[in-house]
């Protein structure tokens, strides 16, 4: 929690970034665990790369930004927020 | 005379439902989402990309496209294309890591030169830059790696790019291989290893660092650029100096470059080893020797490609009138021998008038008027051939990174 407050302020300090508080996740269990990719980039990453991953691939997305990038986001937390991702912005079920 | 419900279903068992979709038609030009890929011809970019887009300015630069704002990563908007020389404020601005400087002050500036290949190594500040070598300058084109990835099918991970992840500029500055001279290059140097100021937000972060061979650094034309089109470089855009490496991607065009080492052994960091590499032999583009210690290889120069500025997909042509094809071709540095377009679906082609040429690695104009005699639908195609025979294709060469998109365009025009 103290870590996305830091980087809204972080944010916020920034004329160029400042409009990125305008790009809004949809509200659903987990977003509050989302929040945490905002320590590295903005939020509209998400929004850009759906609706054509499935969990698996947003679970890989999540595991590429801690692993590789160093993202300080939790390990227990993976399962929530590539589940909210893979709802609220994955690939549509089959039909 | 064919209807044009027919010719849809000609198509469809041509080409499959994909390049049916990708027509996105009927549509008026003036209808579509800001950075449609449809209206062009072209498989749309993925949904929730198109929903969160629409044009932003940056300080300093014309209204683009925002693809996310941090880091930045802004496209061109396809009218920019409509002249050979891409504006400074209207290039397109792309970065892999939120830290980036704010504004860096052209006094404060230095260049490190060193390495384990180097003789002796030097500091240059933007003066000594300027003053102790000769300037030189090139057109070339920087595009984007993944420029047009959104456009893949399936979609691929990354930043969903329409085409304007690219332009083109007239460089200036100093030779790479008159600065390393100066620094003395040992005759073991395999790669040159690039750093710009950029960073990650957090320290663990891979900071983007890129490497190029040793024969390309040394090339004449391969610069330390501190001015575009005859202005100093936007900030967006590298300030105040950025590597120019005409005919390969913009991955190798490090931008605020701060170090440049020669190195005996090849560089491993992650943005060399994991990111920017193809399967191997997919694409007949240079191979990176040194850099062959994994299955795949990295990407370097541009496949050709062209885009059709006009006319878009789904635009209406009045009978008796022409229908004006206009767009720019390029290439990974042969040069454009031709462009061709096609209203049968590839079963003729007949040449468009090529441009004034300002040299190899710089867009080359396209121009072809078509009859509009019959009220009917038209499937307008272009497709460009380089210097060294390579075409643009048909079916996309899939890659799991979105990479080398040269799909020949299929703009659907109806004349009323």
């Amino acid at each position: 929690m103290r870590l996305a407050m830091a980087m809204i302020s972080l944010a916020a300090a920034s004329c160029a970034w400042a409009q990125e508080s305008k790009v809004l996740l949809k509200d659903a269990p987990g977003k509050d665990k989302v929040m945490q990719c905002m320590a590295c980039h903005s939020l509209d990453y998400i929004q850009m790369n759906s609706h054509f991953l499935d969990k698996a691939g947003w679970t890989a997305s999540v595991n590429k930004m801690i692993n590789v990038f160093g993202a300080p986001i939790p390990k227990e937390d993976v399962d929530a927020i590539a589940t909210y991702l893979a709802e609220n912005y994955g690939k549509p079920p089959a039909k | 005379m064919r209807s044009s419900s027919s010719r849809r279903s000609f198509l469809v068992g041509l080409a499959g439902a994909g390049a049916l979709a990708a027509l996105g038609f009927p549509r008026r030009a003036s209808g579509a989402p800001v950075g449609s890929a449809a209206e062009l011809g072209f498989t749309e970019i993925p949904d929730g990309a198109l929903a969160e887009q629409y044009l932003f300015a940056l300080p300093g630069k014309l209204p683009l496209i925002k693809k996310t704002f941090r880091p930045p990563n802004f496209e061109t908007p396809v009218e920019y294309f409509r002249t050979p020389i891409t504006p400074n404020k209207a290039f397109f601005v792309r970065y892999h890591l939120a830290g980036i400087p704010q504004s860096i002050k052209a006094d404060d500036w230095s260049l490190s030169v060193a390495g384990d290949s180097v003789e002796r190594p030097l500091r240059l500040t933007l003066q000594q830059l300027k003053k102790e070598f000769k300037a030189a300058q090139v057109t070339a084109v920087n595009q984007c790696s993944g420029n047009r990835r959104g456009l893949f099918e399936p979609h691929v991970a990354g930043v969903e790019w329409g085409v304007g992840a690219m332009g083109n500029a007239v460089w200036r500055g100093v030779r790479l291989k008159d600065v390393l001279a100066k620094a003395g290059v040992r005759s073991n140097a395999l790669e040159v290893v690039l750093d710009g100021a950029d960073q990650g937000a957090i320290d663990k972060t891979p900071d983007f660092v890129k490497s190029i061979p040793v024969d390309v650094a040394m090339r004449d034309e391969t610069l330390i650029a501190f001015e575009m089109n005859g202005a100093p470089l936007p900030h967006w855009n590298g300030f105040p100096a950025r590597l120019i490496v005409p005919g390969w991607t913009g991955t190798y065009w490090v931008k605020h470059l701060v170090s440049v080492k020669v190195m005996s052994t090849p560089e491993k960091n992650f943005w060399m080893s994991t990111a920017y590499r193809l399967p191997r032999g997919l694409f007949k583009t240079p191979t990176f020797t040194s850099q062959l210690y994994a299955p795949n290889e990295p990407i370097t120069a541009m496949v050709v490609n062209s885009l059709v500025t006009s006319p878009r997909s789904g635009q209406q042509v009045p009978r008796s009138k022409t229908i004006p094809v206009r767009g720019v071709a390029w290439d990974g540095g042969s040069g454009i021998d031709r462009v061709e377009v096609s209203t049968d679906l590839g079963g003729s082609w007949q040449r468009a008038k090529l441009g004034k040429d300002l040299g190899q690695y710089s867009f080359r104009e396209f121009a072809l008027d078509l009859p509009a005699r019959e009220p009917g639908a038209l499937i307008v195609m272009a497709r460009a051939t380089s210097n060294s025979g390579e075409t643009q294709v048909n079916q996309l060469i899939f890659n799991p990174a979105g990479y080398h998109h040269n799909v020949i365009q299929r703009l659907y025009v109806e004349v009323v």
